[in-house]
């Protein structure tokens, strides 16, 4: 029973951080029909700014706002530079470009950092909770992931449903034409988009890094498994991007758990297989309408 | 739309494949002048010899197995500082496969089609260097010392093919020779990596080990490898396994030890030399210790982790800095290769890598000045068991064995011996908790070694 | 080549089997213009070139050539399938694995002829790529990238898994077939590797020109158009997914073979990656183009050795220099020239060929003629610059 318990908590906890991710991958899909496959990368790169900054001596959550912001700026750098100029091309380029960008930022860390080991230090302590007499395998730093990845949710919520400025982003993102006849500034409303995503895949990568091998590819499977989690959620809703993480995180769990080490990839694909096959858009994506 | 393909577009496409197809024959024209036939053997000329290897510099493979190349550099810049080989100058050519088979064959072909090596000398990688085994062998290469514990290295139907490391068998026969003596009666737990590593380490526990003991048999895959090892470590607690034998690499150490020590689970770990080089695992535990932000008893915690762990150590392990081979080791690096040094110091991997390369000189002076690949195969069969190396055996090599060192004394990790000192920090040290052991992968016993544990010689002590 | 252009729109709408010009007198004429006459002249042509640069190489650099060949047919297929018909697929390295391994088994523990084992390789990745093909005709872009992404990250564990049927570490050892004569070995493979490859790209030609290949465009632009024109959307996807995976079911056949041994090492996540990205760098929808796609795959590696001794670095820095430089290539091309090398070519051709012809003209005839015949070339001549990558590489 424990065993089911435990394995069960972990994947809660794994799905969180997928739910973290996926929600960088959804604002970004929603707001320019792109799939950013760097985010992974680019939340890798925060994460090692971090650690060279945690060597300096700066304080851990001094660190952790830093790594944030510079998450922020790095989404919004990354569209303005590279992505902006692809608007009305094809769209198999800009998955090539986002695909160049993780070459390069891993070959950026694995030649600056280098291969050598080190780790990363967690918001909290990593000993389990303890719960009747057993320590269950979830920490004070669990708690604080699923704490942190909530209030990100939240706060992407009150974003776009209550204030103006989420209101305009999403009419950019909706209808962009119509959004600039309107007055609306569409082209700082998408990098502001892959600003926030930014934000939320550094979040990601704080949260992954103690408990990683931390180096260079530390962030690759996680980029696969949220983009599974998006996928699986509907690419275009923050909420599918939860609880597609959550269901991704546990599935991932238990064929690990249960079925052997190793086949998490394939259950993950049966997974996605099952889900695309009732519902082709995902599992909270609006039906879109046949045109003829 | 328009499905017209005029006549400009057909003339564009059939000019553009002809470009390609001509830029493609110029680039390649570039290889076409073959070096000019040399009387010696290839690779060797009368004031170099060359080598070759392939390594995983870059990508999942590389943390602290690119350390190893570097190393063995060192060795060679000192050794060519002192007069060479007989004259010649050892240039030692190192290329990065990234740890896939497709890149190493292409690479090693690249070796001995074209660059001409003498002999492809500590490439690393079981599946790696599985796929070149009959290319170089067919071309009477000389593959010396595979980078791999595999069985495969001492074959007769491959005779180039040498080993070097304690093959994984042995070691796990050695460990768990120990496990049944000093362990006895206690629920044992396998956790290994679930290729050729951790399943000849593992053969090598159950012809020790008695049926009932195992109780629970834990895997992980190395390529899907990203996060803690909860389920696994969860498994073993489930079972009530006392005592955890681990074949795993450093990442999968830290990754097993991190779960189990936060649902409290402390057993007692016995693990292959692979995965228990404290200032590799180190600093993947210590942010274990971090949590909470420099609380003390978390701290204290962080050196508990691995305090107690139980592995073996074919030569001096890097802590032990009075060992007269540590030192040695030591002042090559920091002399020959300070920006490795400063980067990583003497742990397991540059040690592995200086041992490695001492071998590897003796190797080629005991080959004599006529320097030819059959030559240095036997003169390796020949004396290969007399060359002076860390090692605490003799090498095993003779005409029927290719393996290389085939024991090991187990040794205990521990807070109480002096610690590895390292740019990075100071990681726990090891101490030897039994003599050494000697034994072969098939069933020959494990016993205790009872010849003389060399010392580095005067010449090499005073001249480094 | 003297008619106009609107007549020949006319015969385009009203379904002329090829869209072309009324038959030219000359029997030649008429000869080059069947597509298949055509292909297999080029082919012909280019296997008589590579005759003689094989021979011409080092035996190293013919097994570049061979390995050039090999990634040619792979990304020949997964230019059909992402360009001509619009599937984004991540997972070519899957199939790949699966022509690789059902070679190396086949060879393994049977007697089979070579051809067949080849054969069998394909049909196997086909297979696969039949099932895949079904499972995805409801998804799209991004949705069926995420599937074929899962499925290459998948599917090689697997044979880890069963390590003693696969080979797991040291894996399943390849053999060629023993060469004709006194020919070198790694020439006789790269023979086999570019048969393999002429072939392939003569086949897809055929495919791309034919009905198939109408039907492939047509489901890429707008797929409720083209179910209404009575095209069977389905159908023609599955068809494009069975087509890609046989092409990659036979590269890593070649693979296997090339390496000598087949293990999961040999397909790693990257290697899908890196092969769509060569695709589109090198021309999503081209098929010829992809040769530039396959000279970089294996000439990236090879950049690292030469980097690190100009630059006297650290092998395991100018390892990371050099992947360093492809990501930024990738990333130059894709903004600067998106459709790709091959694009880039057929540009630079169709614009310097045109200034050159308007420059003649003027020299030859005079103002006045030379205004009307600049009159006279077709307009569509724009479309180049911004259509969609596929639409103006078709091959």
């Amino acid at each position: 029973m424990s065993l089911f318990v435990n394995i069960t908590l972990d994947g809660i906890t794994q799905g969180m951080i997928f739910a973290s991710l996926a929600l960088a991958l959804v604002l970004i899909f929603r707001a320019t029909r792109i799939v950013n496959f760097a985010q992974g990368a680019m939340a890798m790169m925060t994460t090692f700014i971090a650690s060279t900054l945690l060597d300096k001596g700066l304080g851990y959550w001094w660190t952790f706002v830093v790594a944030l912001a510079i998450g922020f700026v790095l989404g919004a750098l990354v569209e303005r530079v590279l992505i902006r100029p692809l608007e009305g091309k094809p769209e198999l380029n800009p998955v090539i470009v986002t695909i160049g960008l993780v070459i390069v930022l891993e070959g950026i860390a694995g030649a600056v950092y280098g291969n050598s080991s080190r780790g990363f230090p967690a918001a909290y302590s990593q000993s389990g909770l303890v719960v009747g007499h057993t320590k269950i395998a979830f920490s004070h730093f669990d708690v604080f992931i699923l704490v942190a990845v909530l209030l990100l949710m939240a706060a992407n919520l009150v974003l776009f449903r209550v204030t103006t400025l989420g209101l305009r982003m999403r009419a950019a993102a909706f209808a962009r034409e119509v959004s600039r006849l309107l007055g609306v500034r569409v082209g700082i409303l998408l990098t502001l988009g892959w600003a926030l995503a930014g934000v939320a895949g550094a979040l990601a990568g704080l949260l992954t890094a103690p408990t990683s091998s931390f180096g260079p590819y530390f962030m690759d499977l996680v980029l696969i498994y949220a983009f599974t989690a998006a996928v699986i959620g509907g690419l275009e809703s923050p909420v599918g991007a939860l609880v597609g993480g959550l269901i991704t995180g546990l599935c991932i769990s238990y064929v690990g758990g249960y079925l052997g080490s190793g086949l998490e990839p394939l259950g993950a694909l049966v997974l996605l297989m099952v889900t695309l096959t009732a519902r082709p858009q995902g599992l909270f994506s609006r039906p879109s309408a046949r045109v003829v | 739309m328009n499905e017209i393909r005029d006549s400009r577009q057909v003339v564009a496409r059939r000019w553009a494949g002809m470009v390609a197809a001509g830029s493609m024959v110029g680039a390649l024209g570039i290889g076409i002048v073959a070096p000019a036939a040399s009387a010696q053997a290839p690779g060797v000329t009368s004031t170099s010899i060359t080598l070759g290897a392939t390594v995983p510099l870059t990508g999942p493979a590389a943390p602290g197995y690119d350390e190893i190349a570097p190393a063995m550099d060192a060795v060679f810049a000192w050794a060519n500082a002192h007069g060479g080989i007989y004259g010649r100058k050892i240039n030692y050519v190192y290329l990065d496969d990234g740890y896939n088979p497709a890149n190493t064959a292409t690479l090693t072909r690249k070796l001995v089609l074209q660059d001409n090596v003498f002999a492809d000398v500590g490439s690393l990688g079981t599946p790696t260097q599985a796929a070149v085994q009959g290319f170089l062998n067919s071309q009477k290469v000389p593959q010396l010392f595979v980078e791999s514990g595999c069985n495969c290295w001492s074959d007769p139907k491959y005779p180039e093919s040498f080993g070097w490391q304690p093959p994984y068998t042995v070691e796990g026969k050695i460990l768990g020779s120990y496990i049944a003596s000093h362990f006895a009666g206690q629920k044992v737990g396998y956790l290994y990596q679930d290729d050729e590593f951790g399943q000849d380490f593992v053969k090598g526990l159950n012809m020790e080990l008695p049926a009932g003991a195992v109780v629970s048999q834990q895997t992980y895959d190395a390529a899907t490898l990203s996060g803690p090892l909860s389920n696994q470590v969860a498994a073993l607690k489930a079972a009530g396994a006392q005592i955890v034998a681990m074949a795993t690499i450093p990442a999968a150490t830290a990754l097993t030890m991190l779960p189990a020590a936060s649902i409290g689970y402390f057993p007692q770990y016995v693990m292959s030399n692979v995965g228990d080089d404290a200032p590799t695992v180190g600093p993947l535990l210590e942010a274990f210790t971090r949590a909470g932000h420099g609380s003390a008893s978390e701290v204290k915690a962080a050196a508990g982790l691995l305090n107690g762990v139980i592995s073996d150590a074919y030569f001096p392990p890097e802590a032990q800095i009075a060992n007269p081979w540590v030192k040695v080791a030591t002042k090559l690096l920091k002399d020959y290769a300070p920006s490795l040094y400063a980067k990583a110091g003497l742990d397991e991997n540059t040690e592995y890598g200086v041992a490695l390369a001492f071998t590897v000189v003796q190797a080629l002076q005991a080959a004599g000045k006529n320097l030819t690949r059959a030559g240095l195969i036997s003169a390796i069969e020949q004396s290969g068991k007399n060359f002076v190396t860390p090692g605490f055996v003799p090498l095993s090599y003779s005409t029927g064995d290719h393996y290389g060192f085939q024991g090991a004394e187990v040794v205990k990790l521990t807070t109480s011996a002096a610690p590895a000192v390292t740019p990075t920090g100071n990681w726990i040290g090891a101490i030897p908790i039994t003599r050494v052991q000697v034994t072969n992968v098939g069933s020959a016993p494990v016993t205790t070694y009872t010849g003389k544990i060399e010392l580095p010689p005067s010449s090499l002590v005073s001249t480094s | 080549m003297t008619e106009t252009a609107p007549a020949n729109v006319a015969r385009a709408e009203l379904g002329s089997t090829s869209g072309e010009s009324p038959p030219p007198q000359h029997y030649w004429a008429r000869f080059a213009r069947q597509p298949l006459a055509r292909h297999l002249a080029v082919a012909l042509f280019g296997a008589v070139v590579l005759y003689f640069v094989t021979s011409a190489l080092s035996p190293y650099n013919n097994v570049l050539v061979g390995e050039i060949a090999l990634y040619v047919v792979a990304l020949a297929g997964l230019s059909v399938l992402t360009g001509t018909s619009g599937q984004i697929s991540l997972g070519q390295g899957a199939f790949m694995a699966v022509g690789a391994y059902t070679v190396a088994l086949l060879m393994n523990h049977t007697q089979m002829s070579f051809i067949l084992e080849l054969l069998a390789a394909i049909g196997a990745a086909a297979a696969l790529g039949l099932l895949i093909g079904i499972s995805a005709t409801r998804l799209k872009g991004p949705y069926l990238a995420g599937v074929t992404l899962l499925l290459a990250l998948a599917l090689p564990p697997i044979a880890d898994k069963w390590s003693s049927t696969f080979g797991g570490d040291q894996g399943l050892t390849t053999t060629v077939p023993s060469a004709p004569g006194n020919i070198n070995p790694e020439q006789w493979l790269a023979w086999i590797e570019l048969a393999g490859a002429l072939i392939t790209l003569v086949l897809l030609a055929n495919l791309l020109t034919s009905r198939f290949g109408r039907s492939f465009r047509a489901v890429r632009d707008d797929e409720v158009a083209a179910s209404l024109a009575g095209v069977h959307v389905a159908r023609t996807k599955v068809t494009a997914f069975v087509v890609s995976a046989a092409c990659a079911g036979l590269a890593g056949a070649f693979l296997g073979l090339s390496t000598g041994v087949v293990s999961t090492g040999e397909f790693p996540l990257t290697l899908s990656i890196e092969l769509l990205a060569a695709m589109v760098l090198a021309g999503a929808g081209s098929l010829i183009g992809m040769w530039w796609g396959a000279i970089l795959l294996v000439y990236v590696p090879q950049w690292s050795t030469s980097l690190s001794g100009d630059f006297n670095l650290g092998a395991g820095m100018s390892a990371y220099l050099a992947t360093i430089i492809f990501g930024v290539v990738l990333i130059v091309v894709m903004i600067a020239a998106p459709t790709g090398i091959q694009g880039g070519l057929r540009w630079a051709w169709e614009h310097v060929g045109k200034a050159s012809k308007d420059w003649l003209a003027a020299r030859v005839a005079g103002p006045g003629r030379a205004r009307a015949h600049s009159a006279q070339l077709p307009s569509n001549r724009g479309d180049h610059q911004s259509a969609p990558v596929h639409d103006s590489l078709n091959q």
